[in-house]
Formats: structure tokens, sequence, C-alpha cells
């Protein structure tokens, strides 16, 4: 769930320890670096890093896992795309670049906590000011979005459960109207909660 | 300080959900009970300006909610009854910080006060957990810890025990004793109200028993039968 979620994994290694903007910094710089990188040998090697920073961060195997699995399928059909209408080398180098990416962006947020995102962030977006917009609510979008996920993973499996139970769980209506329903509901009662804990001031 | 409702009317689109609810709240446990839709929850709401008179006034720490409702809120805290629907952080600790953002105080401040309050309600060893892998009674004591730091003047809560289980409720109930704070109770559950100084009972939109928690139970069981 922790790849879904982008949960916190707690710790003290020396990436969790880093300035959450120095991390999303590197992140930006390591992304540009593989997208430079032509020969799969060269981008082997950054993969040969990226696995060295995990075992870094010590945030285990399966959250590791967990940051790189829901891209497989597309990362298979990338590679199956790119075989067809590039050639073999491009295809492993294309495929490496997305991942690792991936990877990287997944090891940002499993190292550093919401919190610090948000505050780095705000930090970014103070400029938005200037154009009417609260740099505040802006990175409080981004926890709600991070937030939201396990709670309409949640409502999903309640409505497929639901489904079961009445038979009628290939009606691919009676999974999406109540799911709708329940996230719509869920989003206001947030937004009262929200209000409620005085940060629509 | 008391709560005030002077001849409240709620209209919601052909509904009148109150009508002519006048009460004076100085007690420091009051509860109130009613069948479904007998219009709780729009009292509840009416205390920290969630919800607004369509006529009369609502007048909480002094302050009309109509004018006043962001100063109230600050004041009032208020405990809905699906925890998921206010955890707004990935994490416990972080969630509980939240409430603080906006309030000016020092990271090292913030983290002293998110401490105690999670020692307090026994969720220290859960802080860097994921607030979604709590249980249900966990998750509504993490909604109260982030109510809690902010030290409110008054606790609303809504139907806090609904969604628990026997173990879970009587935590809560354990809870809500020692509390210093002015609290309103909205619930179903009536073993919640023992000990309370104040019982309201509500029937379609009235307030049609008031009293101790024995005679306005007796009058709500009677409604009920």
């Amino acid at each position: 769930m922790n790849g879904l979620t982008g949960a916190y994994v707690p710790g003290s290694s020396v990436l969790h320890r880093l300035p959450a903007g120095a991390k999303l910094a590197g992140l930006a710089a390591a992304c540009t670096v593989l997208v430079l990188l032509r020969a799969p040998v060269a981008l082997a090697a950054a993969g040969v890093l990226v696995a060295a920073l995990y075992a870094l961060s010590r945030v285990g195997v399966a959250a590791a896992w967990a940051q790189v699995r829901p891209v497989r399928w597309f990362a298979v059909a990338l590679f199956g795309m790119q075989v067809v209408f590039a050639d073999l080398d491009g295809a492993i180098s294309t495929t490496l670049r997305v991942v690792l990416a991936v990877a990287l962006a997944g090891l940002v947020t499993l190292t550093t906590r919401t919190a610090a995102m948000m505050r780095t962030l705000e930090r970014c977006l103070s400029p938005a000011r200037f154009v009417g917009l609260d740099p505040f609510r802006l990175s409080l979008l981004l926890s709600l979005t991070v937030r939201s996920v396990p709670v309409v993973a949640s409502l999903a499996g309640r409505v497929r459960e639901a489904q079961r139970a009445r038979g009628v769980e290939r009606s691919l209506r009676a999974f999406a109207v109540p799911l709708v329903v329940s996230s719509l509901r869920h989003a206001d009662a947030l937004g009262e909660a929200l209000s409620a804990r005085g940060l629509d001031d | 300080m008391a709560i005030e409702f002077a001849d409240v009317h709620v209209r919601l689109g052909q509904r009148d959900v109150l009508r002519g609810v006048t009460a004076s709240l100085t007690e420091r446990r009051v509860g109130v009970v009613g069948a479904n839709g007998s219009g709780k929850s729009t009292l509840a709401r009416l205390v920290n300006g969630l919800a607004l008179p369509t006529s009369g006034s609502v007048t909480v720490l002094g302050l009309d909610t109509r004018r006043h409702a962001a100063r109230i809120r600050r004041g009032v805290g208020f405990l809905f009854t699906d925890p998921d629907a206010q955890i707004v952080m990935p994490t416990v600790a972080e969630d509980v910080a939240f409430s603080l953002r906006r309030k000016g105080l020092s990271r090292e401040e913030i983290d002293r006060r998110v401490t105690e309050v999670l020692t307090r309600y026994g969720l220290a060893d859960h802080a860097d957990h994921p607030a979604h892998h709590l249980s249900g009674g966990q998750k509504q004591l993490l909604a109260l810890c982030s109510i809690m730091v902010l030290e409110p003047e008054i606790l609303v809560m809504d139907e806090p025990t609904t969604l628990l289980d026997l173990r879970h409720s009587r935590q809560v109930a354990g809870l809500l004793r020692d509390l210093p704070q002015q609290v309103l109770v909205i619930t179903h559950d009536l073993p919640l109200l023992d000990g309370f100084d104040r019982v309201l009972v509500l029937d379609e939109g009235r307030v049609v028993a008031d009293g101790s928690p024995e005679e306005a139970i007796g009058h709500y069981r009677k409604l009920m039968a």
C-alpha cells in the first residue's frame, strides 16, 4: 500500500535526514541526467546507483518494490512498443529511464515526511501570492491528494464487497455510481472537517 | 461561558430541521438525543457556525455565530462521527501537527505539543504510523488529539461512538469524563450520557425534554416505544 499512498517510512538514514528541498532538487537533477544518458550500460550503472540509494535508506525491499510495482505493466508495454518501433538498445534505455525515475521519486516520498514536503512546496510556491493564490492551500491540496488515495481505495473495497453480496460484481455501473457518490460525500465531510479545524479562515 | 440558542429555526430546502429551539447551555456535560432526522446534528453544527440559523440566533463564547464563525471555530473543537473524514495528513503525528500549522509556533514547540497530546491519549507509539493503518477507535482518538492540541474551550462531538466497538466506546466515554472543557455530545449511545449534567431530547426539530439524564432518557425511551 505504501506505493499507492506515498507513505513515509520512518528512519534515521542520511536520506531521511536530508532536507526535503535538497531531495527534490536532487530528484530533478537525477531525472535530467537519466534523460541525457543514452547507452544501456550507463543506465544499468544508474540502476545500480539507485539500488544503492535504496539500501542506504533502509526502507526495505517491500517498500522499494511497492514504488515500481504500479508501473510494471506500463514498463512491459513501453518496452514492447520500443522494440517494435525503435531497436532493442532504445527499448532497454527508455524503459530503464522511466522505471528509475519512478523509483527515485518513490525514494524521496519514502524518506520525506509529508509535512516537510508541504513546507518546502509552500516556500517554492510563495511567488504564487502575487497572483492571489495561497501557497498553504496549494500545498494542502497535495497533502489531501496523498491522503485521499487510501480513503478512496477503502471506499472502492466496500463498494466491491456490497456488489459481491448482491451478485452484481460484473456491473461497471453498479461499481462506479456508488463509488463516485461515496467519494463526493467524503469530500463534503472533509471540507466540513477542515472548516471545523479553522482552516478556511 | 454558555452556548445560547435563541428561538433558532433552520430550514433546509422545503424541510424545517429545527423549529424554535431556545436553550442556554452552561453545564460542563450536555447530551442531545433524538431519532434520526430530529435535528441533532444540525444543532451541533450550529455551535461552531458550520450551519447557520434561518432565523433566531446562536451565541457561543459570547459571540454571534453569524458574524464571528472563524473566531468561534478557534474556540470550539468539533469531533465528527467518521474519523476518516477528519484525518488530513498521512501519518499520526503530522495530522496532529497540522492543526497547529497557522498558529505561528516554532517547530520545537509544535513537536512538544504533539508529543504531549499523543502521550496523553495513548497514541505516542503510533506517532510515525500511517493514519489509515489505525483501527477505527484509534482513528477517533487521533481525531480527538488533533482537536485537543488546539486546547478548545468547548468540544462538540457528533455521535463519536457510532462507528466504534464496545471497548473503544468505553475508552471514549472514559476520556470524555476527564476532559476539562465544556462538552456537548450528540449521541444514540445512551450509556455514554451516564454522569452528564443535562440531556436534551429533540423530536422533529423541537426540544421535547430537557433535564437530568434519567428524566430526559426516560422521556426519550417513551417517545421511541
